[in-house]
């Protein structure tokens, strides 16, 4: 291609090739960070998107090589293309950031959450939220006459419909991790 | 330590003000005579001081307080040289650690609060980690694009001894951004070059900052290619304004020419420059026709405000270098007929003078005071430093470059107070040389503490202050947005400013007629110490011309008779 003939909004060595950079689309890309795990890396993450003003819909962060010192912060964020490659550049920026991976771009990943649900209720509620907790693999790590605590592994989207099923049903308490990511197949 | 770490660093200059976190650093100062501290009068002094150091020898500035108000008095510096790019290593001291978290005496969390406004920054805990941190910190500085960075040394930690890392067993390796740009797009660009009709290169700050052979590198290039240059005001002098192919700068306050020429190009070389809102005016109608190229060292800043075509990521010395290699060795190629028209275009332009302003005998006006200032310091080995207004667009229209590092101003943040220590920083640099710092009383009053410094230190650095008893800009806005509601924008009770200067102990002299205005600018530099020129001007000029807030390149506000009513529209007062 001719560098003369690029379309218009778009460039060859540009990551959002041929799609329109100015659409206000609002996307959402999960991005997974190798940092050096020592003290305030994680508030100069957080402060770049308070800052800067984006969006996170989740973060999870924790030491993955500890010989090494390094974490991994993986943040689901939403906005346009082109915020979302500001956001992708501005960590880049950031000293102890050593890797920058977006996994909604670099190809298929996977994605999974782990929570907490206490349910609390009796009689038929019960029986209920046990039957459906089955249906969804979660576990129950707690229990008493009157409420179970269920662990539920899977995607965020897994976990809001597992949510929503036992609201009815004496939802008490939720507590969840974020997500963690991991690209698909070899590196 | 930390003064062995900065010998071998190659500092020979600190600015800084001590305090009772910093006596052990201090104290180590004193017993030594390698490196010269300058005691300034305001810790915010002390980091312009920094940056002029800095912008005027390619070096870091180093920068030496104490803890809490030491530290946080360095903030409005820090984020200056952010914004600005300049290499800066702010040592400050911090309470013992064991007292961290206490609110003890003069605490204050210096790392948490400095974090968004330098570019890395560092508590050592441990002594052992001194040194290297120190190093790290000097190669954080000074590599990729240029930044000021922080290391916050708690007492306890300056006082025990610990093992001294020399600089090469210093652990920087990780932080290497890349400096060579990707070879395809940069063949890609010298295509665009050969067939481009209405070429400009758009250059800034970042070919200054890439070293003075990246300046020689583009005037080699505009040579050889013969395309129009135009700069924003961080990048003033990289291309000397004497050449032929300078069509001045561009940007709000930028020469009509030069907008125009950006409005119209077909091709838009940009080289370390970053799409400011100052200089693209209106985005949606900014450069319509034209195909955009981005050379920058920092990812970050391509496509965050304008989309452009090809971006080239590398340190723009290497990616001129490499450019002007493939363009010459592809044939020195350009569309020379549809330059010559371009030219024609551009001529036209320039005749519209777009400079011009109406002549007086009894008043000063600013544009005849910096008029003779050029007149009379173009010769001289000089440094010009700017505080931030009316006198600074001023400045930069009616100063002429010939060479990089000569231009010490506030370009991203706008600190009112630059100019002052930034000219004490400069002049420490080069004890020879003419120092100027053009400023307005407004903004001098900033920081006008540092005139004890001056003369302390025997710097005999020029105040050139051009006196309209108003806060210049914002009057001007004032008039253009808000219905002549000048809202707190003059200066009542201004000081007298040549009994100010005898107060200081240098020179001062005050000049209202314009035929006085040469011999008080010789006065001014043939004192042999600081001196305060009070030049006072019109007191209702405009700077022009002006792209009104909301508007494109090519709607600009030509002086000196323009109507001001209604100039700018509902849209575009709500921009800054």
């Amino acid at each position: 291609m001719s560098a003369l003939r690029i379309k218009e909004g778009s460039s060859r060595k540009s990551a959002y090739d041929l799609r329109n950079p100015n659409a206000d689309l609002i996307e959402t890309h999960t991005i997974a960070c190798i940092v050096d795990n020592e003290a305030g890396v994680l508030a100069r993450v957080i402060g770049l998107f308070a800052g800067r003003g984006y969006n996170i819909d989740s973060l999870t962060v924790a030491e993955i090589d500890h010989l090494g010192h390094r974490s991994r912060i993986t943040i689901v964020t939403t906005g346009t293309p082109a915020v979302i490659e500001q956001i992708k550049a501005q960590l880049g920026r950031i000293v102890p950031v050593h890797e920058v991976h977006d996994l909604t771009v670099d190809g298929r990943s996977v994605e999974r959450e782990l929570a907490m649900f206490k349910v609390v209720g009796d009689g038929e509620k019960r029986v209920e939220a046990l039957r459906l907790a089955d249906i969804f693999r979660a576990n129950v790590v707690d229990s008493t006459l009157g409420s179970f605590i269920f662990e539920i592994t899977g995607a965020p989207e897994k976990i809001d419909a597992f949510a929503e099923l036992m609201r009815p049903l004496g939802l008490e308490e939720v507590a969840r991790t974020g997500v963690a990511a991991l690209s698909r197949g070899k590196m | 330590m930390v003064v062995q770490a900065l010998k071998e660093q190659g500092v020979d200059t600190i600015f800084g003000y001590p305090g009772g976190a910093a006596l052990p650093i201090y104290d180590e100062i004193f017993q030594q005579n390698d490196i010269r501290h300058i005691l300034v009068r305001h810790e915010q002094g002390a980091v312009h001081a920094a940056e002029g150091y800095a912008r005027s020898t390619g070096k870091p500035g180093v920068v030496l307080v104490t803890s809490g108000p030491g530290a946080t008095n360095t903030v409005t510096g820090l984020m200056d040289a952010m914004l600005d790019s300049i290499p800066l290593v702010v040592l400050s001291a911090q309470v013992p650690t064991f007292m961290i978290g206490t609110d003890a005496f003069q605490e204050a969390d210096t790392v948490g609060i400095t974090r968004p406004c330098t570019k890395h920054n560092w508590l050592v805990r441990e002594t052992d980690k001194l040194a290297e941190t120190i190093h790290q910190a000097f190669h954080v500085a000074t590599t990729g694009r240029p930044g000021p960075t922080l290391i916050d040394i708690p007492k306890d930690v300056q006082f025990a001894n610990g093992t001294y890392t020399p600089s090469a067993k210093a652990a920087t390796a990780h932080y290497t951004p890349r400096v060579k740009g990707d070879a395809e797009a940069i063949t890609d660009l010298a295509e665009m070059m050969e067939t481009a009709k209405k070429p400009v290169f758009y250059t800034g700050g970042g070919v200054i900052n890439s070293g003075p052979a990246a300046s020689q590198l583009l005037r080699e290039l505009v040579e050889a290619t013969g395309f129009p240059i135009t700069s924003t005001l961080m990048g003033l002098g990289a291309y000397p304004a004497s050449g032929d192919k300078w069509i001045g700068m561009l940007g709000m306050h930028g020469l009509y020419e030069a907008n125009m020429a950006m409005h119209d190009c077909d091709l838009m070389i940009c080289v370390g420059a970053r799409f400011d809102d100052r200089i693209t005016g209106r985005l949606d109608a900014f450069s319509p026709g034209s195909k955009k190229v981005h050379i920058d060292i920092d990812p970050s800043s391509v496509n965050k405000v304008v989309q452009v075509d090809l971006p080239i990521i590398g340190d723009v010395g290497h990616v001129l270098e490499d450019l002007l290699r493939i363009w010459k060795a592809r044939g020195r190629k350009t569309e020379k007929a549809a330059l010559s028209a371009w030219w024609v275009e551009i001529d036209g332009w320039k005749a519209k003078d777009c400079l011009a302003y109406t002549g007086d005998d009894k008043v000063i006006q600013p544009q005849y005071a910096l008029e003779r200032l050029e007149a009379l310091t173009k010769d001289q080995d000089r440094y010009i430093t700017t505080e931030v207004g009316q006198h600074q667009m001023w400045a930069a229209q009616f100063l002429h470059f010939e060479d990089p590092g000569h231009w010490m101003t506030s370009g991203g943040l706008g600190t009112m107070g630059y100019g002052l220590p930034a000219s004490v920083g400069v002049q420490m640099a080069h004890p020879d040389a003419l120092v100027v710092n053009v400023a307005g009383d407004a903004s001098w009053l900033m920081n006008m503490q540092e005139m004890g410094t001056a003369v302390q230190f025997r710097l005999p650095v020029k105040q050139f202050i051009l006196n309209n008893e108003r806060l210049g800009m914002v009057r001007q806005w004032q008039e253009l947005l808000h219905g002549e509601r000048y809202s707190h924008s003059w200066s009542e009770s201004l000081p007298d400013f040549v009994k100010l200067a005898e107060a200081f102990g240098c020179k001062g002299r005050v000049v209202t007629d314009p035929a006085d205005l040469d011999d008080a600018i010789q006065e001014m530099m043939d004192y042999d110490g600081p001196f305060i020129l009070d030049v006072l001007i019109e007191k209702h000029a405009n700077c022009f011309p002006m792209i009104p807030s909301g508007e494109p390149h090519n709607k600009m506000l030509m002086g000196p008779d323009v109507d001001t009513q209604n100039a700018i529209g509902a849209a575009g007062k709500k921009l800054v």
